[in-house]
Formats: structure tokens, sequence, C-alpha cells
């Protein structure tokens, strides 16, 4: 499950950024540990991003993507007290989903 | 007083709380999430992440903006950005020549979200970063050169 997400949403002359703190190792599958076995890859392949019901991001990621992932993008329209979530999906079948409201 | 019993009333109403989600709809599993490309994420040189997006030989534009640091002194989290001015982006990438696997990530923008995307990467060693953009159905690309000082997937 992972722990929560940190989500931003701020609404700015119609345009609604979204800035977002995913806690997830985001292991490679290339790292040894001090044994000298390879650590397992672990990390989020999927990332969708709603307003309210309606998609605005869907993001594939690669292993390639820094532990704790960051993402900021915008979309146009939105409005305060409207609902964004942020949903992932990692390689094991794992998923999350948070909310935040737009400010 | 009857600890493990606590706790076992914790962890019950804990699951019980998932299952209540899961219900509700608010938590399913496999949720309308896009397909993840496996050939694009394991395909190990450019040409070939390219050929797997179905965009090989894209074009140079200087429509297109890699936004990050010249010199990232870790490279297990360097900044980088992808913008464009070029209009109807459908689908934006970003990749890293020389990481074991090219793509970094790739978004799909429906309309109304604005093709600019900021992330974090990790960089093996020193490489160029492309940022691979469709628009009105054609790929474009730019590149920018990113020297990694300590590298990001060394054990």
């Amino acid at each position: 499950m992972g722990n929560p997400m940190k989500i931003r949403a701020a609404n700015k002359d119609g345009v609604t950024e979204v800035k977002a703190l995913i806690s997830h190792e985001m292991e490679t599958g290339q790292r040894k540990d001090s044994n000298g076995a390879v650590i397992p890859a672990h990390f989020i392949i999927e990332l969708v991003a709603k307003h309210n019901d309606k998609v605005v991001l869907s993001s594939e990621f690669g292993t390639a993507i820094s532990k704790n992932p960051y993402l900021a993008f915008k979309f146009n329209g939105g409005a305060k007290g409207d609902k964004i979530s942020l949903s992932w999906k990692d390689n094991k079948g794992d998923t999350r989903t948070d909310e935040a409201t737009i400010n | 007083m009857n600890n493990q019993r606590r706790n076992v009333l914790k962890a019950g109403s804990g699951a019980a709380l998932m299952g209540l989600l899961a219900a509700a709809g608010i938590i399913t599993p496999g949720m309308a999430l896009a397909d993840w490309n496996k050939a694009a994420f394991d395909a190990k040189s450019m040409a070939d992440t390219l050929k797997a997006l179905g965009a090989e030989g894209p074009a140079d534009s200087k429509d297109v903006q890699v936004t990050g640091p010249d010199i990232a002194e870790n490279g297990a989290v360097v900044p980088v950005g992808v913008g464009t001015t070029l209009p109807n982006v459908t689908m934006v990438a970003i990749l890293i020549e020389k990481n074991p696997n090219a793509l970094a990530a790739a978004f799909t923008l429906p309309a109304g979200t604005q093709p600019n995307v900021q992330t974090r990467v990790k960089m093996g060693q020193t490489s160029n970063v492309y940022a691979l953009v469709k628009s009105d159905g054609k790929f474009f690309m730019a590149t920018k050169e990113i020297k990694v000082t300590l590298g990001g997937c060394g054990g």
C-alpha cells in the first residue's frame, strides 16, 4: 500500500497546477545487497491523475524514475474545491489512491 | 489487559476498512490505468525504444525543451522537465540515452492538459536526455546533455 502521497493542487488564472510527491522505493532491480544478491525490482509502472472523474494525465514509469517520485503538471480548468486524485500501480500489483482538493 | 487482542482488533478494523473502500469502488484493483508498454521500457537502446513507442525517426524541433541542470551532482535525483509550444500534444516521453533502459517515463496527455511535465530521474552516468513529443500525430525530439558526477544506479 505504501505511504500517503503528498499532493498540492493550485488554480491560477484558469490553469490548475498539480504537484505530487509519491512515497515509493523505486527499486531498479540492478542493485545488489551486501551479500551480492540482486535486490528485486519494485517500482511504480502506472500513475493516473484525475480531476473529479476526468483523467488529466496518465503516466507510465520505468525504473529510471527517482525514489519517492516527484511529478508536476498543469491542466486547463479546475476550480477551487474540486477534487484531484492520483492512483499508482507498481510492478508487484500494489496500488494506492490519494486525493486532494484544489486551492 | 490483553495486548495481543488489542492488536488483532486494530488489524481487523484496518482490513475491514480496506474491504469497505474496495466495495465502494474507491480502490479497485487494476483500475482504468494505461497499459504499461513493457516492450518500450525493456528496450535498451534509443533506437529500440523509439521503435517500441512507434516513434521511429522523430524530427528535431526547437519548439521542444528539455529542462534540467547542466551538471547533476547526484545521479539518483536529477530534476528533468519537458515542455513544448507545439499544438495538440498527446504524448510526452523522457529518454536517457546511456541508462540501462533508455525510457524513463511516458505521459499520455488528454486534451486540456498542458504539454509541460516535470519529474525526477535517475542517471547512471553523463548522458544525453531526450524529450520526445507527439504533436498532431507526428513525433518531435529535443536533447540536452546532463553531466553526472555521481551515478545513481550503482550498488
